[in-house]
């Protein structure tokens, strides 16, 4: 996994409380491999019509944001589904950072999986962030996760994240991996349970 | 005399591993349901060369993908039959147990796990999908999951989590007549917000809680994650326990015996402390709708649509704007004025017996002035419907039989709500686009649809029931 260090780039705001995964990703594009990419499927149904084209309104869709790394979104972004596929269509756009003042719990946690880093700010910094965006789209954001900072012209603050997966996302590290060094931790807590809770394992249907 | 404890600080207990310096814990995994949409965890493991660590504890189930309308023996769509296809093979590759498009236990995982006796109180249990918070309805800790988590629970069936918040939701009381869980829950979305309850683990309690059935319980978890938890629970009792009895997979004999002293401690302790505590009475709780595109949309039957134009806070009523644009809801529009264009009664949240028996009480003797389908819960529930003669009632009305599976909830099968077209459903998500692109959606209980289906309108169902055995 790719390591998040600092960031400075474009950033697009998507000012709408509660952007659920199944705009981040239509359910239709769900069957799409990983391996096909999901640039196109992101917010596939706010940056496009039914006939395909683009909605010229839609932040992503100005000529400032086409390119933008990072999203500065609303209250409870990524909430709804728990498909990982969200986080894969705005990684695959080049999404590297959400800043946003809450997030839906399993979308935070897919997110870290694939080394997006989703940044808490309070609702009034993530407001300012989107004021002084709509005033000059071009104005650059850096994320500094080392420092937990974020700048905006001449405006910072700090931002909140779980330290764990701060650390994760500083150091690129895979959980998988991680675990492999639990193997003779979980081998004896299963024997115990097994013995503790003999119940729990599923009985054989006759 | 050790500290109290919340019922989710036992069933936390249970099953941490360890916990590390930094609070993040290794958790072990009692069942893990994999689905159609699980291929990416597969290609994950595969990819690493790795095998599931504990077939016996995994479950797959045919649910996201499978048709519900008309035959089943052949999958048109190939993309469709690929994904069905892909699960059997993965399935079969690792050597767990399918509950595939053809098995008479086939259905929604949500209603499957808990029907099948797999689901028991004091268990941990996931699933890649956010409606796994259903779960908890039994006295387990289950919450939803990512592919990445999904991956690391097939390779080792343990989880790495931080523990949450505890919150405690009382509902004080009890319900007047033709008021469902779906009434209860939704109320308490409207109430704390679609983000309320987020970070936190929700115990929901009170006499009003007490009183649900186990079909009602398993609505009001399973909509626990649309205010932002992650899981819902409530404690077991004698409603849990008859409900687990004999059933294919629960325990029995002495394993049942061990099973139910183990599960009469699953209960939070006097003076157990929460870190948030929010309390409703059931006597105020009306039969409610959403009229917007978020669950915490929701208003009784009674009211009208929010109008933008009294509404102070410019970003609320930018909101309000948008939402009404999306359903095209006039602003102040009474609910009962809302015309539907069709009905869907299916889904992980309101699709089991209890609910279709609720549907046809109000449906009996009835027609549907709209089209609509009925998408049973589970293949076993679609036969105990049958053997209660409930699909006559629905077809009489002229609503279509369906089979079982997520169905017309997310459209990925093919059953959409075409653009534009408006309706009343006992699903759980009233997002832009969930039934299909341009699809608008108002939530509300069974009865709830089905008095909709009588009228053609949003309805308040109790004055249907006058008269009627429910």
């Amino acid at each position: 996994m790719d390591k998040f260090i600092r960031l400075t780039a474009t950033a697009c705001p998507l000012d709408v409380a509660n952007l659920n995964t199944d705009q981040l990703l239509p359910a239709r594009f769900l069957k799409v491999p990983r391996s096909a990419g999901l640039a196109t499927a992101l917010l596939r149904d706010l940056r496009f019509d039914s006939d395909g084209r683009e909605r010229p309104d839609f932040p992503l869709n100005r000529p400032a944001w086409r390119d933008a790394r990072i999203i500065v979104g609303a209250r409870n972004f990524g909430c709804g589904s728990s498909r990982e596929a969200a986080v894969y269509a705005l990684f695959d756009y080049g999404i590297r950072c959400v800043i946003a003042p809450s997030f839906g719990e399993i979308f935070a946690g897919n997110a870290v999986q694939n080394g997006l880093l989703t940044a808490v700010a309070s609702d009034d910094e993530a407001a300012a962030l989107v004021a002084m965006l709509g005033e000059n789209p071009n104005r650059l954001v850096t994320v500094d996760l080392e420092q937990q900072m974020i700048q905006c012209g001449d405006r910072s603050f700090h931002f909140a994240i779980d330290p764990v997966r701060r650390t994760r996302l500083l150091n690129g590290w895979d959980n998988i991996a991680l675990t492999g060094s639990y193997i003779d931790k979980i081998a004896a807590f299963r024997r115990a349970d097994r013995a503790r809770r003999p119940w729990a394992a599923p009985a054989k249907p006759e | 005399m050790s500290e109290p404890l919340t019922l989710f600080d036992k069933l936390w207990a249970a099953h941490e591993i360890v916990r590390r310096d930094d609070g993040e814990a290794l958790l072990w995994v009692d069942r893990h349901y994999v689905h159609e949409g699980s291929f990416n965890a597969f290609s994950q493991i595969k990819a690493r060369g790795a095998r599931v660590a504990e077939p016996g504890l995994t479950f797959g189930v045919a649910d996201h993908y499978v048709p519900t309308r008309g035959s089943r023996r052949v999958i048109d769509n190939p993309e469709i039959a690929r994904m069905v296809r892909t699960l059997e093979e993965n399935t079969a590759e690792h050597g767990i147990t399918l509950f595939g498009l053809a098995d008479p236990r086939q259905g929604i995982v949500h209603v499957v796990g808990p029907e099948q006796g797999l689901t028991l109180p004091g268990l941990l249990v996931v699933c890649g999908d956010s409606h796994t918070s259903t779960h908890g309805a039994l006295g387990a800790y289950a919450f939803g999951i990512g592919a990445s988590e999904v991956a690391h629970v097939l390779m080792t069936h343990t989880l790495w989590q931080r523990k949450p918040k505890r919150m405690r939701i009382t509902v004080n009381g009890h319900l007047a007549a033709g008021i469902a869980a779906k009434d209860i829950v939704l109320t308490i979305i409207a109430s704390i917000g679609a983000d309320g309850a987020t970070g936190h683990a929700v115990e929901f309690a009170g006499p009003a809680i007490r009183a649900l059935s186990m079909e009602g319980r398993l609505t009001l978890c399973n909509m626990s994650i649309e205010a932002g938890a992650r899981s819902g629970m409530v404690a077991p009792d004698e409603t849990t326990f008859e409900y687990v009895k004999d059933r294919p997979y629960s325990p029995k004999g002495t394993a049942f015996e061990q099973a139910f002293e183990a599960w009469s401690a699953l209960t939070t302790d006097d003076g157990a402390k929460f870190d948030r505590e929010v309390e409703l009475n059931a006597a105020a709780i009306a039969p409610i709708v959403t009229w917007g595109t978020s669950p915490q949309d929701a208003l009784p039957i009674d009211a009208s649509v929010p109008d933008p134009a009294d509404e102070p806070d410019t970003a609320r009523a930018k909101y309000l704007r948008e939402a009404l644009d999306y359903m095209g809801l006039m602003p102040g529009t009474k609910l009962t004025n809302i015309a539907i264009d069709r009905i869907f009664i299916g889904s992980c949240t309101n699709a089991r017996i209890e609910d279709l028996r609720a549907a046809a009480a109000v449906l009996a003797g009835r027609v549907s002035k709209v089209p609509g389908l009925v998408s049973p819960g589970s293949s076993a529930v679609k036969r105990q419907a049958e053997e209660e003669g409930l699909d006559r009632t629905f077809r009489d009305a002229g609503l279509e039989w369906g089979e079982s599976g997520c169905s017309m909830c997310v459209g990925i099968n093919g059953d959409v709500v075409a653009p534009g077209e408006r309706c009343a459903s006992t699903t759980n998500r009233n997002f832009r686009g969930r039934q299909g692109p341009g699809a608008r959606t108002h939530l509300m209980s069974p009865a709830m649809v089905a008095a909709a289906a009588v009228t053609g309108k949003l309805t308040d169902v109790r004055p249907l029931l006058s008269g009627r055995k429910v």
